[in-house]
């Protein structure tokens, strides 16, 4: 494939040298990135990665002359393919991007205008640029679109973004910013919203045709995994400075620091499962539906032993949510029961005895909208021990303290809202509101997926040390399967509200498996630069042979 | 301002500068007390309140000083006016001077002390009338998005459509008819047709934080109706609600002084903005003749507007600032 461009591959395209840039909050400046350093050469791909507030995509916007709203970039040179975008004027940098240097945002779904066809919001930059004519462009966004795999791919523009699904309209956004055929695409998070399945295929797609165009890249993302498929080098940022910085291979071998190890933590954790006959909980044969709809839940058995963890898998919109909405009350099932240490609880929550509401709490996935904003840390948790234990003043507040130390937090804590928690506190605090109530049963709706891996790590080991402590049993709602292999005891399978597979987790988790079980584990990326090729050359296999 | 308990998120690449160095930080292990969070400086209430001021755009201080100077005269108004609100003088219709500042109106009471005592009454009554509005119509409002498309919902929702649909000034001059213009009446008949307007923002902005997983979690917990209502969701839709609250108080102060100028409003003796425009109306044609008697009338009426656009000021500053807009 011959280029058009000026360029040969392995020139130097991009050269940040010592950027600092400062953000504005509580009426002051902060430096976000302080002096970072980016070398990308023509047809290279590099990741950054690093925990949120790392400065990853503040630094990708960077690398366009651009800083968001309430940002600024105080000092350091850009250079771009020998311009330097910090010395041109606004409308020089802004004819750049767009046409040389393309973005690929994180929210597919935020990004697009509703009130526009897909091919028109593909072509709209280049044609605006007068890089290509109108018809032009869309003869080659069609093509874009058949390299990318979108199914129909000469119609498929002429729908409205609400009717394709997320992981398509992640790539009609690539093929936007593919469209001018740019020296660099920005791509921040682009598969972080997307299911595990979903993301392999825009993951294979989105390589295939950076390599194909010799397109050099930045990929920002917080899992290692995804960009070590992507990335040539890698760089791990933290507290906006570079950790470490080098070749992806060599990084995965041999981490030079202990922080970008500790990047894979979750991965460590390891739980010897237990078998156990003593049923907490049973959901037996629960069909539910939301009103005027399909069956959201169909025929669903569950069984809880005490003290153990049942780990419920499956891809959004699988049922999974919905199963824990059917035990909790919030969704009555239209058909079956669910057993509470032997007893049919009532489908209601109006019905169900405050004794009954005590004994199953839940912990929310994201711990942000699971707290009131304007609730102290005292209130949320001292709450439920006013409400179920009658506590009050003085025995209340000492029985917080010890939650907070269960939790690991200190007093310190004790008056703070919660927007002046981190991500892990505020999953902690969520976790002390549980378990004030002294329940026997804890759901936890993703606890962990909205958190870095370090934070996601601290807190799997927190619940599994509560319930080695307390002896609690938890029902794990996730789909990830590298959570489900830290901490479960049992595994769950759903796919369109039915159970396909149950068992202890070594089964599970075991060949043979079953076709969806197969997809959803091989789905998960490994921390192995060569699985997404080894992967996609075994389905291609797999697919010619039985047709 | 103290900014010496101010943490800022920096801290923990501060301790970086301090000599640990970042693989050791690491290597400490993972500590969740000592993880980041933003925190916010501590400040006191009356911190806060001059942080506020000092940020405050021109015209928001002109509302804030005008209000003040209303409330002044309306707490104050028997010290300050310079006679009775109902005396009566033997001289009606005296000209602007030294023995009656703005004259004296047609029975003879002078201009002055009514519009001094006109605050107390009229600002007094609307500022009454919007509260009952608001507790009445907020109440509702939350209760029906909490029960969101239950029947409470549909009874409460279509019971205020119904309300909206009739012109709230003619329904208010038909009721105030029905069962007698006195003060009583006028507050009760004002606060339900405006609580309706207040039921609907409730509804709305409430119907934001009832799908939030916090007020799931109370449900779960077990928790009563109230309870969710005050402690839930009410202080997340404060900010709108107090905004409202700026503009509807408007809204009941103009309709009091026009059904006062039509007659059924605030009933005499007692003085009144409305009804002042109306007595002294008349005046206005003699401008070419005595100017300054022809400018009595325009004074409640200019107490009135003042009023208006200095609330509608603060207000604006107000939703400013809790929409987020503040950069």
């Amino acid at each position: 494939m011959s280029t058009e461009r000026s360029g040969q591959k392995g020139d130097l395209l991009l050269e940040m040298k010592d950027i600092v840039i400062d953000g504005y909050s509580d009426d002051r400046w902060h430096e976000i990135v302080k002096g970072v350093d980016v070398t990308l050469r023509r047809g290279e791909i590099m990741g950054l990665i690093g925990e949120s507030g790392a400065g990853k995509s503040t630094l990708g916007l960077a690398a366009m002359g651009f800083a968001r709203p309430g940002c600024r970039i105080t000092s350091g040179s850009i250079m771009f393919d020998g311009i330097d975008l910090m010395k041109v004027s606004e409308a020089e940098r802004r004819a750049l991007r767009g046409s040389r240097i393309a973005y690929v945002a994180q929210s597919a779904a935020a990004s697009f205008n509703p009130a526009h066809q897909l091919i028109e919001q593909t072509v709209e930059s280049t044609v605006r640029r007068g890089i290509k004519p109108e018809a032009e462009a869309r003869a080659d966004a069609r093509k874009l679109y058949r390299d990318l795999q979108l199914p129909n791919p000469d119609s498929i523009g002429d729908r409205y973004p609400h009717q394709v699904s997320g992981g398509q309209l992640q790539r009609v956004m690539t093929a936007m910013a593919m469209s001018p055929r740019p020296d660099l695409i920005i791509f921040d998070e682009p598969t972080t919203a997307l299911d595990v399945t979903t993301q392999v295929e825009v993951l294979a797609s989105m390589r295939r045709i950076v390599e194909h165009y010799n397109t050099a890249a930045i990929y920002i993302t917080h899992d290692l995994a995804v960009v070590a498929q992507m990335a040539d080098v890698i760089k791990v940022l933290r507290y906006g400075e570079t950790i470490e910085d080098a070749e992806t291979r060599k990084m995965l071998a041999q981490p030079e620091k202990a922080y970008t190890r500790s990047l894979w933590s979750v991965r460590s954790i390891e739980k010897p499962e237990e078998e156990s006959e003593d049923i907490v909980l049973k959901v037996d044969h629960v069909d539910a539906s939301y009103t005027g709809s399909a069956k959201v839940l169909d025929d669903v058995t569950i069984e809880v032993p005490r003290g153990h963890t049942v780990a419920i898998v499956g891809e959004s919109g699988s049922g999974k949510s919905t199963t824990a909405r059917a035990i909790t009350g919030l969704l009555p099932p239209t058909k079956g029961q669910v057993l509470f240490n032997g007893k049919p609880l009532p489908p209601l929550l109006k019905e169900r005895s405050i004794d009954q509401l005590q004994k199953i709490q839940m912990i929310y996935q994201m711990a942000d909208t699971a707290m009131n904003p304007r609730q102290t840390v005292r209130d949320i948790i001292g709450r439920p021990l006013e409400f179920y234990l009658g506590l009050r003043g003085r025995e209340r507040d000492q029985r917080l303290l010890e939650l907070l130390e269960m939790i690991e937090l200190d007093e310190t804590f004790i008056d703070r809202l919660p927007a002046e928690l981190s991500g892990g506190q505020k999953q902690r605090i969520c976790i002390a509101r549980a378990l004030a109530a002294s329940p026997e049963l804890i759901i936890c709706d993703e606890v962990t997926s909205a958190l870095d891996q370090i934070v996601q790590k601290g807190i799997l080991e927190l619940l599994l040390r509560l319930q080695r402590e307390l002896g609690l049993t938890y029902i794990f709602i996730t789909h990830d399967i590298a959570t489900v292999k830290a901490i479960s005891d049992q595994i769950v399978v759903m796919l369109e509200g039915r159970v396909v597979e149950q068992g202890m987790k070594s089964e599970i988790l075991s060949p043979p498996y079953p076709e969806y079980t197969k997809l959803l584990l091989s789905s998960v990326p490994e921390m192995n630069p060569d699985w997404l090729t080894g992967l996609l050359a075994e389905r291609e296999r797999e697919s010619s042979s039985n047709p | 301002m103290s900014n010496k308990d101010d943490i800022n998120p920096s801290t923990e690449a501060e301790l970086v500068d301090q000599g640990f160095s970042k693989s050791d930080l690491a290597d400490q292990g993972y500590s969740a007390a000592g993880e980041v969070g933003l925190i916010k400086a501590r400040r006191t209430f009356r911190e806060n309140i001059w942080r506020g001021l000092k940020s405050a755009p021109p015209t928001a201080l002109f509302g804030l000083t005008i209000i003040t100077i209303y409330v002044f005269f309306a707490l104050f108004a028997p010290l300050l006016a310079p006679y009775g609100e109902a005396e009566i003088f033997d001289m009606s219709y005296a000209p602007w001077g030294e023995e009656f500042m703005f004259g004296t109106d047609q029975l003879g009471r002078d201009i002055l002390s009514r519009l001094i005592y006109g605050a107390r009454n009229t600002v007094g009554i609307a500022f009454v009338t919007t509260m009952i509005a608001f507790i009445i119509g907020g109440g509702l409002g939350i209760t029906a998005a909490i029960n969101n498309n239950g029947w409470l919902d549909n009874l409460l929702s279509r019971s205020v459509d119904v309300l909206m649909a009739i012109p709230s000034l003619i329904f208010a001059l038909i009721l105030l008819s029905m069962f007698g213009a006195n003060t009583l009446n006028l507050i009760i008949i004002i606060a339900i047709l405006d609580s309706t307007r207040v039921f609907r923002i409730a509804r709305a902005v409430s119907l934001n934080v009832v799908v939030m997983d916090y007020v799931e979690a109370a449900r779960l917990r077990g928790e009563k109706m109230f309870w969710i209502l005050y402690r839930e969701i009410l202080p997340n839709i404060m900010p709108p609600l107090v905004a409202e609250f700026g503009l509807r108080f408007c809204f009941v102060f103009l309709t009091i002084a026009a059904l006062s100028f039509l007659g059924v409003g605030i009933q005499p003796p007692t003085a009144d903005w409305g009804s002042m425009v109306r007595e002294t109306a008349g005046l206005i044609q003699f401008a070419e003749y005595d100017l300054t008697a022809a400018m009595t009338p325009m004074l409640p009426a200019a107490a009135i507007a003042l009023l208006t656009v200095a609330v509608n000021f603060v207000v604006d500053w107000f939703l400013h600032k809790s929409s987020g807009l503040k950069d």
